[in-house]
């Protein structure tokens, strides 16, 4: 130990993060449909689901499971088995369209163009192969190199995502990684191309809270230095008011609310976000009682007719007629603010968030 | 204390003025093979390493800390799945950890756990009326005639369809399932249930229905919790005293506000500035979050003296050489630290 000790701690302060408007869309998903047909029925992962990411940005895309967050993000990675899959719509990723593209040219896609980070780092690991394999073999399967050559990119790639003495490491089996490290490892291998679009799926989840912090960092950091547009897929509103431009919340295979963070979250206008918010106790301010949403998701096999969450809905009594259980509303901006969108047939819902709402909030 | 013991109809015997529960320097250490063909050098994992804490009748006592800090282990030694390598586990200052299993069933009765895995806990070949009725029976505390009315009258309390006692688990959800445990758990009337991440698998909205249902079961019933926990969001809604361990040792103990507002130990103050606030849209300036560098050390090897010093900013060759013992630094706020303070501004952001 140094004489010279530190006595204060070394600190982060996430900056707020700079807006980047008016970028053409990098990734483009317009009226995208999954169902898979089983013995009982179809099931209606995701029901036209529309949204656009430019370079640069992050979009948050949340929600309870079978909201169809993954789902969906695995139809931009064309990963779905096509024949156990209905896919309709269109996914375009700088201008490729994934829907119904070909198994080789998916190929040479999925790494170079997009790439995506699972949330379990020891089973997307294989663990037969040592770390510099898994990452040489994703960088040799897109360019022409040299086996050296990759393995040189590897070391840099390790180095780059925050592991100490790469080179040594390169070297090691997954089960001599921790959990961080070996997160960090998949997003080396994610990055190794330099895709211009990188899907997290819950990518934190698996891990404590300190080590979080890291991976966050480091995602934040590298889409800074590489300029990507980032897909984040979490359950953790907390870890979203943190990292991303754009939240994106769907329940039940659809979209219910869309827009940018701080709006999203500071004054929500569907009742499904309401109900999250008031679900998730707090690490600061005062402590007060949690208000869940009543019942269980909808069963995606037999769909709620009208608007998917109404069965759950604490505010359907408040919308005249039959409206809320015969007609599903559309996402379209429901207020005076033309950035945001959200599919509710509530009237005047940023009132009721502010006088309802917002008081019984955790 | 008075050492008066008495012993109740069940069994159970209780010294007077003793605490609901005492872990007393309470040690758990694993054997591990050494390296190599020959596996010489057996090493031992000391997952837990000392830990003392109490809980009181009806209180709730969280522990939190990260993956491998000894926190499942001590839940298991508390209810007596695990015998310790040393050290007093006290029941109402009873100490059971070295009881024999016929010693223990009745303290079992009063003991009881949650467990966090809603799909593997309850055994998918039995109905839930089994599941729920065994616990009854194991412990008497039913005439088999009354049995099935006393698991409909459960399954009401936890939330459930009394008249859904005859089906299996794969026909519940998994909010469902977490509360078939608590209704197994409670059909044995325990003063006290050690909830092991009870939550923690959950979706977030039913997340908060079970802990909704366990805060009611709490007021209602008076039952003493042994709160675990990784999320520190949930220890604080739920829990009066929080202690937060690292790596086998209990390094912070003291009530929830005391913790969460003024921590005094660096990995607690760390451990608090890592976790996502969400009240940065809501105009808090974004906190000062503490980069704590490297990895928690191995629990077969830990560092001399203060565990945590490997990566700790207030690190002296002191930490080294003496291990701070957990004293008290601030009313009712236990520390184990040499240099043990409150932040110098507020870490945990204040609402606006």
């Amino acid at each position: 130990m140094t004489e010279q000790t530190v006595r204060a701690p070394q600190t982060v302060t996430r900056t707020p993060r700079a807006r980047r408007e008016g970028e053409d869309a990098y990734l483009e998903v317009s009226d995208l449909h999954v169902q898979f047909p089983t013995a009982d029925g179809k099931v209606q992962a995701v029901q036209g689901l529309s949204y656009s990411l430019p370079l640069g940005r992050t979009l948050a895309i949340v929600g309870e499971s079978g909201s169809g967050k993954s789902v969906s993000s695995m139809a931009i990675m064309g990963l779905h088995d096509r024949k156990s899959t209905w896919i309709s719509g269109s996914i375009k990723v700088g201008g490729k369209e994934v829907v119904g593209m070909s198994e080789k040219d998916l190929m040479s896609f999925r790494g170079a163009d997009a790439a995506m980070i699972f949330q379990d780092p020891q089973s997307s690991l294989h663990p037969f192969f040592t770390i510099g394999d898994q990452i040489t073999e994703s960088y040799r399967a897109h360019h022409n190199v040299s086996k050296r050559a990759a393995k040189a990119r590897a070391i840099d790639m390790l180095g780059r995502v925050g592991i100490p003495n790469p080179a040594r490491r390169v070297d090691q089996y997954p089960h001599e990684f921790s959990g961080g490290m070996r997160q960090r490892a998949m997003i080396a291998m994610a990055l190794v191309n330099d895709p211009k679009l990188l899907i997290a799926d819950e990518p934190t989840t698996a891990l404590d809270v300190t080590v979080q912090a890291q991976i966050l960092d480091l995602i934040a950091d590298l889409q800074r230095d590489f300029g990507s547009a980032v897909v984040f897929i979490t359950h953790d509103l907390g870890v979203v008011a943190e990292i991303a431009d754009d939240i994106l919340v769907m329940c039940a295979g659809n979209a219910v609310e869309h827009g940018p963070v701080d709006k999203i979250l500071g004054t929500p206008l569907h009742p499904y976000s309401w109900g999250l918010l008031e679900s998730i106790p707090a690490v600061s301010g005062t402590p007060g009682p949690l208000h869940p949403i009543p019942g269980s998701p909808p069963s995606l096999l037999a769909m709620p007719s009208g608007c998917a969450f109404h069965p759950r809905c604490e505010f359907r009594e408040r919308v005249g007629g039959d409206l809320c259980r015969t007609l599903k509303p559309e996402l379209i901006p429901r207020t005076a603010d033309q950035g945001r969108t959200s599919r509710c047939h509530l009237k005047e819902p940023d009132k009721v968030f502010e006088t309802e709402v917002l008081p019984r909030l955790p | 204390m008075t050492t008066a013991t008495n012993t109740a109809k069940s069994g159970v015997r209780s010294v007077e003025g003793a605490p609901l529960l005492e872990l007393d320097d309470v040690k758990m250490h694993f054997r591990t093979k050494g390296d190599g063909l020959l596996a010489r050098g057996t090493k031992w994992v000391q997952a837990v390493d000392g830990v003392s804490l109490t809980v009181q009748s009806g209180e709730t006592l969280g522990l939190v800390g990260e993956s491998g800090c000894g926190k499942s282990t001590t839940a298991r030694l508390i209810t007596r799945l695990l015998e310790p390598t040393a050290g007093q586990i006290k029941y109402q200052g009873v100490d059971i950890a070295h009881m024999s299993e016929r010693q223990l069933r009745p303290y079992r009765r009063e003991i009881q756990l949650i467990f966090q895995d809603p799909y593997s806990s309850l055994n998918p070949r039995h109905t839930v009326g089994t599941i729920v009725g065994t616990a009854l029976r194991t412990h008497g505390m039913v005439p088999k005639a009354g049995e099935l009315s006393r698991v409909q009258e459960l399954l009401e309390v936890v939330g459930l369809n009394p008249e859904h006692y005859n089906r299996y688990p794969h026909e519940f959800s998994g909010g469902q399932r977490q509360r078939i445990g608590i209704a197994r758990a409670l059909a044995a009337r325990p003063k006290i249930i050690v909830a092991d991440e009870p939550v923690s698998a959950l979706d977030v909205s039913i997340q908060a229905q079970v802990m909704n249902l366990l805060e009611n079961l709490r007021k209602e019933l008076g039952i003493a919790f042994v709160f675990i926990a990784h999320d520190l969001g949930v220890v604080r809604h739920f829990c009066d005293r929080v202690a937060v361990m690292y790596l086998g040792r209990v390094v912070e103990e003291a009530p929830r506000d005391t913790l969460y507002e003024r921590p005094q130990h660096p990995y607690t103050q760390a451990l608090l500035s890592a976790v996502p606030d969400i009240a940065v849209v809501r105009g808090v300036p974004p906190k000062q979050r503490i980069r704590l560098v490297g990895d928690v050390p191995s629990p077969v090897d830990p560092p001399s003296g203060c565990r945590f010093r490997t990566r700790c900013w207030k690190a002296q060759d002191i930490c080294a050489t003496q291990d701070p013992p957990l004293e008290q630094k601030a009313p009712h706020q236990d520390v184990a630290c040499h240099f043990a303070e409150p932040p110098v501004e507020s870490i945990v952001a204040e609402v606006v």
